[in-house]
């Protein structure tokens, strides 16, 4: 038994019959990181000595009989999580010697678990990119093949579940920064409905859009660390009160009588042919399961990457304003007045995809264009959030692809902003409206790389996702390969 | 075109964010790109469609009106770039 090799259950069910000690799993954790961890680049901080304290912590709730559900797993989190005493830089200079002064509600509660932080992952910086290559400590490497990008934002935490560098992950996705790193790394992705998590102490992007959720090696271990973070928070007055239900319990494997979509829009010109059979074979499966598989129109797609490049950035612009050199982060010596110093260290601190994001947010609300642009947006996203709300009139749950094709080389994108923007046309609806959306693996290409579908679910329906995701899971054996690394 | 490098150069004086030269051109033909796919959007009728600000409906939420425990000032100026007594110090703007 190679503990790093284990899922989260399994290393509950070792853990907590005394077979195994937390700080022996965090030990483990750690020699892999510090053997893998830099060819591919993960980690931005390695929380070495704090790690192995919290889990000699989980090893006397282990004795005490005390132990919770997450008690002594080493978890790793996106560094765009505050978390008390240590550094979080969002994947940038401006924020490279920050120190996080309290605790984001969802590290909190993993935490009162007494689950173990066992680093923070790198990041496309302020979580804008779908490469990971956005980043100011350097692009993560795809694990199952190191000329590929691991998909960003969230890149960091989908290599890192990938290549067992933690037991699981936290991410965040606004366009689908959970769900595409997931799929070209081969492991569990969920995007929460949004205000299911709250969004207290982590870094802003697009505020109307951001939502925090796990990547996990499976779907079961993905109900696990999504029960264990959500819920109401009143620190965050757009998290909803609402019950979470139990995850597990709806984990049973029966299909029969649920019904399935595939939006038509989704299945066009450019979606790469290894993926449709992939997508194919898998509807093909969720049929021999019982369910029933029907085509469903979604008539807006086409119009959501526009959509959400105004929206994202607008909100952006006025998120990122915060950045100005006076009570945190970079501040450039060489300015000539006060208003001097904020456009030096704006310059000399954000990256080339994060000032291409503020310029577009500030131009669109800027006056004159705000109607034209922004408020367009927001009426197109009623008509796209619409679409989903008729088509779950007719079904329980769609299936889709995650992205048009699997990973793309690194720097194969990256002069080319609008393309690099198309590659999440098929994540950034269910963002724009609100919903729940997973990522899991469904096969490889003729090259290896992996496939991830896509399970688009009702608002507030995520037990009916793990459900639908669990059961797929149990009838194949995709999420068993791992990386040669 | 859809955008000049003058607008561009305008739009980065609103954003308090300074640009090169070579940063100045690639911007105006990238923004450029991006706002004229964006275009498509103006195809669709939104007449009447009411635009969504937050996927979720909510109302205002409201909290009790209480002192909390919040930071000190020792905290709340731990990360500045530049602090005198108990304040951030910027550059003087009153001559």
């Amino acid at each position: 038994m190679t503990i790093y090799d284990l899922t989260m259950a399994e290393l509950r069910t070792r853990l907590d019959s005394r077979e195994i000690s937390a700080v022996e799993v965090t030990n483990a954790y750690l020699d892999r990181i510090t053997a893998t961890g830099p060819d591919i680049n993960t980690f931005i901080t390695v929380c070495t000595d704090t790690a192995v304290a919290e889990a000699q912590a989980a090893d006397q709730a282990l004795a005490a009989g005390t132990a919770a559900p997450l008690t002594g797993l080493p978890i790793a989190v996106k560094d765009i999580f505050n978390a008390t005493g240590i550094r979080t830089t969002c994947g940038s200079r401006i924020l490279g010697n920050f120190i996080s002064p309290y605790d984001a509600t969802a590290i909190a509660r993993i935490k009162e678990q007494r689950a173990v932080i066992i680093g923070k992952l790198n990041m496309d910086e302020f979580a804008m990119g779908s490469s990971n290559e956005n980043s100011a400590f350097g692009p993560v490497r795809n694990p199952w093949n190191l000329t590929h990008v691991p998909g960003g934002s969230s890149g960091g935490s989908a290599a890192c579940v990938s290549a067992r560098q933690a037991a699981a992950a936290l991410g965040t996705d606004t366009g689908g920064s959970i769900r595409q790193p997931a799929s070209y790394c081969s492991v569990v992705g969920l995007k929460p409905t949004y205000g299911r998590v709250s969004r207290y102490g982590v870094v802003a992007y697009a505020s109307s859009l951001d939502q925090v959720g796990p990547i996990t090696r499976d779907v079961r271990d993905c109900a696990l660390l999504l029960q264990a973070i959500a819920g109401y928070d009143p620190a965050d007055s757009t998290s909803v009160n609402t019950p979470t239900p139990d995850y597990q319990a709806s984990l049973t494997g029966d299909l029969q009588g649920l019904r399935i979509g595939m939006p038509q829009e989704y299945f066009i010109e450019g979606l790469d042919d290894d993926v449709r059979k992939a997508l194919e074979q898998a509807a093909a499966t969720y049929r021999d399961l019982g369910a029933e598989v029907i085509e469903v129109s979604l008539p807006h797609t086409a119009y959501a990457v526009a959509c959400y490049y105004l929206i994202a950035t607008a909100e952006a612009s006025s998120n990122l304003a915060r950045y100005d050199g006076v009570r945190y982060g970079l501040r450039a010596d060489n300015a000539e007045n006060l208003i001097d110093m904020y456009m030096q260290s704006r310059a000399a601190g954000f990256g080339a995809e994060v000032k291409r994001r503020i310029m577009l947010g500030t131009y669109a609300l800027s006056s004159g264009y705000y109607d034209a642009y922004y408020l367009k947006a927001q009426k197109v996203r009623t008509l796209i959030r619409q679409d989903f709300l008729d088509a779950f009139e007719k079904v329980d749950t769609l299936l889709t692809p995650v992205a048009p094709t699997p990973a793309f080389a690194l720097g194969e994108k990256v002069n080319d902003p609008l393309q690099m923007y198309l590659s999440d046309i098929y994540t950034i609806p269910a963002n724009l409206a609100g919903t729940c959306a997973m990522s899991l693996p469904c096969g490889f290409s003729a090259n290896g790389l992996p496939i991830g579908l896509q399970l688009i679910g009702k608002p507030f329906d995520e037990a009916t996702l793990l459900h639908t995701a669990h059961a797929f899971e149990q009838a194949t054996e995709w999420h068993q390969r791992k990386p040669e690394f | 075109m859809k955008i000049t490098r003058a607008e561009v150069e305008h739009v980065s004086r609103l954003a308090r964010l300074a640009l090169s030269e070579a940063e100045l051109d690639s911007l105006t033909g990238e923004m450029d790109a991006i706002l004229d796919y964006v275009e498509q959007l103006k195809t669709l009728d939104t007449e009447g469609i009411v635009p969504t600000a937050h996927a979720v409906p909510m109302e205002n939420a409201f909290r009790p009106d209480e002192i909390r425990p919040g930071f000190t000032p020792e905290q709340a100026l731990a990360n500045a770039p530049d602090v005198a007594e108990s304040a951030f110090r910027v550059s003087r703007i009153i001559e």
